[in-house]
């Protein structure tokens, strides 16, 4: 019995980050009607926000030599937390930005330049490091000069390209920036698997009946549980909330209304790609995982599995979604027999959900006027 | 009478041709073209016949390697692990020689098709109810699935795959026979489709399903119908590669291989036979050929797909095809051309 | 006489919401009836009903003598019930002809094996298919357009196509959702003469949606009213055009002068 609440609790921690990324999943599909492929990513890029300021850029004080500056070192992940939170929301507006606003709006300068400097990153990259003062300059100058290069090849396919509001459309396009991004990060940060070290002190605490929690598996769900409740507070509470949930109903009634869609699905973006930097950034640090580029790849799909669980669209849903998700993952990674199907467990379910109740749990079944 | 007389000529014709130049390309060809030129086959095979669901009914389905995997561990399971053990009982089967080599594979890929055409009923019936995106994602589920599942069989070998599978497509320098027949085979059954008024009524159910069920077409039957044919043939594909890549393993069948195999279909133009099958053999060649690009070779497929659906979501082709009507266009087009030149310099 | 369409008690429910209850209808054979009423009352989902998209919750759909209750819409279709839809449904990136020849496809032999084998019987059927599909086009006006793509087809020549691929399904039952929508008089009077027309060259059942007063009562037999859901009237023009409840829910004033 005390080993199932373990399991449980596992499950809940796991569910809990399922639920962070699984939020941004909901609302981009609330909003865009869009399955953003490319978030799990977003995950990824905040683990390594998470690395890199936890070994790198922040002064953690090493606790084996210093354990008295504990204090100061959880100071510092919370720096460490809303740095990654930042990044990945500059991430997520980028993404929309340059990937699927052109699908609704059509391309423009900015997406010259934008392509421009994408373009530019091989060739700088090949005169010397990028790191490097020069590689950066040379990034700099050969992005400006593509950028300018593009505008005109962009306003002549402005002319010609009928805009694609198909879905299918957006589709591959979101799973081509998830492939960009995973094999960009590739390339950037090689293949090696980083973590993270303890820089926060471990302590278990011991329950009645034998049941241990760690502090780290107390920390993710206090903080995942904050950010979900900030999160309900500035969908329901705030302007902008209001904004997204009018736009998830009708967009075109929203833009009549004089909502400026465009910014509020930026808003959205970053808003759910904060949460998924968050969550990133937490298991990185919390649970000394392996952190690789393609890491992102499978708990993002866990996640959007979570989501069409609990109800495309649905935020307590997504909530919902994730811990059930989490749950039954733990449950079946403990299991002797099947504990190596852990990852198969995610797509069953999907299945099984999207034939017996494709609403998903909290989900309203709006049914194709004919 | 005479119908099917002159039909057994042609396809003897045909079979006979891809012998010939199987037999010229593996002795004047260096090894590592040969590779490239086997490949190609098997990934046109792969985009025309991913095209049928996608393209032409519309079902956006991006699991297929999982089709592809699935021919391929049951046509080399049945090579390396049920055969030997038949070969006493039928002496017929005994490799080595080309009678049995032949009917080995030909056994092979039967079995192969069959597993995969069965897996896309299975893939096909769910999809029946489920639209757009979330289909595209139970496929890919499935994809991801039959690959852990892989992963987790101890009897063919797990991670590290089924190895010494015998080269029965390579030897007898027939690897391009086997390679090119089903490349042939799945171009002609999708162009004869797509002739047929039947095949309109396929494209129908990608245009609009609700008018196509009122216009008698069963939308249910076509759309599992298009997914057991693209899936058997994709099942076919493994089977040869198998047999000449002597070895495979679970993360050839991923959702990498997939996705490069839908981007075929999209730049080809989904609907389109012919762009799927040319964008098949650039999408297969050019990366071999621009090896020094080999570290940038998924950043660049993964950017040309964004660019592409930014650019011309239609594919190259759109809905179009080549065939012999288009050289009448260009014969037509270049005609009036020159007139025009003759009228200027009169 | 045996009717050849019957709803009896048929009531549809979405969750709570009853889109249409205790419909009762029938239609005989040869008649050209029309349904009415004002916009939400049910009248597509009454098409919807009859042709398989909706499942009723209660009640009996009776066509030809049988129950089509819960048959799936491609088997409807085949025991005779063709439709055209409110918002044109047509294959769009196909040509008008294709369009035709699809929907001519439910009355064709040939079998998947002889289209993908190319045999002669399937070369013969599709060229049948093709005749007839031209044979129909002429025959509603539209063979210049046969080779158009359908849907850059003016939105005239598209409603007139909807009908086309309807009627090349040889059906029994027609039914024409909205038809004369977005048309000027012209057009209208055209498409009444039109109605009027296959009604008696395909042997045709008619029954029809529609808004424009002047068409249903110019061409209805006998008119069908709907609102919320329930049947509030029935009977000539004459009849409909004088009736209280009518007048009340839908018609107003200027019916009586009409």
């Amino acid at each position: 019995m005390a080993e199932l609440v373990q399991i449980l609790i596992y499950g809940v921690q796991l569910g809990s980050l399922y639920a962070l990324i699984a939020l941004g999943y909901t609302m981009v599909y609330g909003v865009l009607r869009l399955i953003n492929f490319a978030h799990g990513d977003v995950y990824m890029v905040g683990a390594y926000v998470g690395f890199y300021a936890c070994t790198q850029w922040l002064p953690f004080a090493d606790l084996a030599r210093n354990p008295g500056a504990a204090g100061s070192n959880v100071a510092l992940a919370f720096v460490a937390l809303l740095l990654a939170m930042a990044v990945c929301a500059g991430v997520g507006v980028a993404i929309e930005r340059f990937a699927y606003r052109p699908l609704r709006n059509g391309l423009t300068h900015a997406d010259a330049h934008f392509w421009g400097f994408v373009v530019a990153l091989p060739i700088a990259a090949r005169v010397s490091p990028l790191a490097s003062a020069t590689g950066f300059a040379a990034l700099v100058v050969v992005g400006v000069v593509l950028g300018f290069a593009l505008r005109p090849v962009v306003a002549w396919l402005r002319r010609r390209v009928a805009l694609s509001t198909s879905r299918l459309n957006a589709l591959i396009t979101a799973i081509g920036v998830s492939l960009v991004l995973e094999n960009g990060g590739l390339l950037v940060f090689g293949a090696n698997p980083n973590f993270i070290p303890t820089v926060i002190p471990e302590r278990t605490f011991t329950l009645p009946g034998g049941i241990q929690v760690g502090s780290s598996q107390l920390a993710i769900l206090l903080v995942s549980l904050a950010l979900m409740a900030l999160l309900r507070h500035i969908v329901l509470f705030t302007r902008a909330g209001k904004a997204m949930r009018a736009i998830s109903h009708d967009i075109e009634a929203a833009k009549l209304m004089g909502i400026d869609t465009d910014r509020v699905i930026a808003y959205t973006f970053a808003l759910g790609a904060s949460l998924a930097g968050a969550g990133g950034a937490m298991v990185a640090a919390l649970t000394h995982v392996k952190i690789t580029p393609l890491f992102g790849l499978l708990p993002g799909l866990k996640a959007f599995v979570a989501a069409v669980l609990g109800g495309a669209g649905n935020i307590p849903g997504a909530a919902l979604g994730g811990i059930l998700m989490g749950v039954a993952e733990a449950l079946v990674a403990a299991s002797q027999k099947y504990g190596t199907y852990r990852d198969a467990i995610a797509f069953c379910l999907l299945i099984v959900i999207l034939l017996v109740r494709p609403a998903g749990i909290l989900g309203r079944h709006v049914p194709e006027k004919v | 009478m005479r119908w099917w007389l002159v039909r057994i000529a042609t396809v003897a014709g045909v079979l006979a041709a891809l012998v010939m130049v199987s037999q010229f390309a593996e002795r004047g060809i260096r090894a590592y073209e040969l590779q490239v030129i086997l490949l190609c086959g098997v990934y046109v095979t792969l985009a025309v016949s991913l095209n049928l669901i996608n393209g032409i009914t519309g079902q956006f389905s991006i699991g297929h390697a999982g089709f592809y995997g699935i021919g391929a561990y049951v046509g080399a399971a049945w090579t390396v692990l049920w055969q030997p053990r038949l070969v006493q009982s039928v002496p017929a089967l005994k490799l080595g020689t080309l009678t049995g080599d032949v009917l080995t594979l030909a056994v092979a890929l039967v079995l192969g098709a069959l597993a995969a055409a069965l897996a896309g009923v299975v893939v096909g019936l769910p999809s029946l109810r489920l639209r757009g995106d979330y289909l595209a994602i139970v496929t890919l589920g499935f994809g991801e699935v039959i690959r852990v599942v892989l992963l987790n069989m101890e009897a063919v070998g797990g991670a590290r795959g089924l190895s010494g599978i015998p080269t029965l497509v390579s030897d007898h320098e027939l690897a391009v026979f086997w390679v090119g027949l089903l490349a042939v085979l799945v171009i002609a059954v999708s162009r004869n489709l797509m002739q047929s008024v039947r095949g309109l009524t396929w494209l129908a159910v990608r245009e609009d399903e609700v008018a196509a069920d009122a216009m008698g077409v069963n939308t249910t039957q076509v759309k599992v119908t298009a997914f057991v044919i693209g899936a058997a043939f994709a099942g076919a594909a493994g089977v040869a590669f198998a047999h000449y890549n002597t070895g495979i393993s679970p993360d050839l069948f991923g959702m990498e291989t997939s996705i490069i195999i839908t981007t075929m279909v999209v730049l080809g133009g989904t609907g389109s036979v012919t762009g799927s099958a040319i964008a098949g053999v650039l999408l297969t060649a050019l990366p071999e050929y621009l090896r020094f690009l080999a570290d940038y070779r998924m950043v660049i497929f993964s950017t040309l797909l964004v660019v592409m659906m930014l650019t011309r979501p239609q594919g190259i082709f759109g809905h179009r095809e080549v065939g012999w009507g288009t050289f009448g266009q260009i014969a037509g087009l270049l005609r009036r051309l020159l007139r025009r030149r003759g009228e200027a310099s009169a | 006489m045996s009717a050849l369409l019957r709803m009896e008690g048929v009531t549809k429910r979405f969750g709570g919401l009853a889109a249409v209850s205790g419909l009762d209808l029938h239609i005989d054979s040869g008649e050209l009836a029309g349904l009415i009423g004002p916009n939400g009352a049910g009248k597509t989902t009454v098409f919807n009903l009859l042709t398989g998209v909706y499942v009723p919750t209660e009640g009996a759909i009776t066509f030809d003598g049988r129950l089509i209750n819960g048959l799936k819409p491609c088997r409807i279709a085949a025991r005779g019930i063709a439709r055209t839809f409110q918002n044109i449904r047509l294959f769009r990136e196909l040509t008008a002809l294709d369009n035709v020849k699809v929907a001519a496809h439910l009355r064709s032999r040939a079998g998947l094996a002889a289209a993908i084998f190319r045999t002669p019987g399937l070369l013969a059927n599709d060229r049948a298919l093709d005749q007839a599909a031209r044979a129909l086009l002429a025959r509603l006006n539209l063979e210049h357009a046969a080779a158009s793509r359908a849907g850059d087809l003016p939105y005239g020549l598209q409603r007139r196509l909807e009908i086309a691929r309807a009627l090349a399904t040889e059906p029994r039952l027609l039914l024409l959702d909205e038809p004369a929508a977005g048309m000027n008089p012209q057009e209208k009077a055209e498409l009444m003469h039109l109605i009027r027309a296959i009604r008696q060259d395909f042997h045709l059942t008619v029954l029809l949606i529609e808004h424009d007063m002047r068409v249903v009562m110019g061409i209805c037999e006998r008119i069908y009213v709907l609102d919320y859901g329930e049947i509030i009237a029935e009977g000539t023009p004459e009849q409909i055009r004088r009736d209280p409840r009518v007048i009340a829910a839908y018609l107003g004033d200027e019916a009586v002068h009409c």
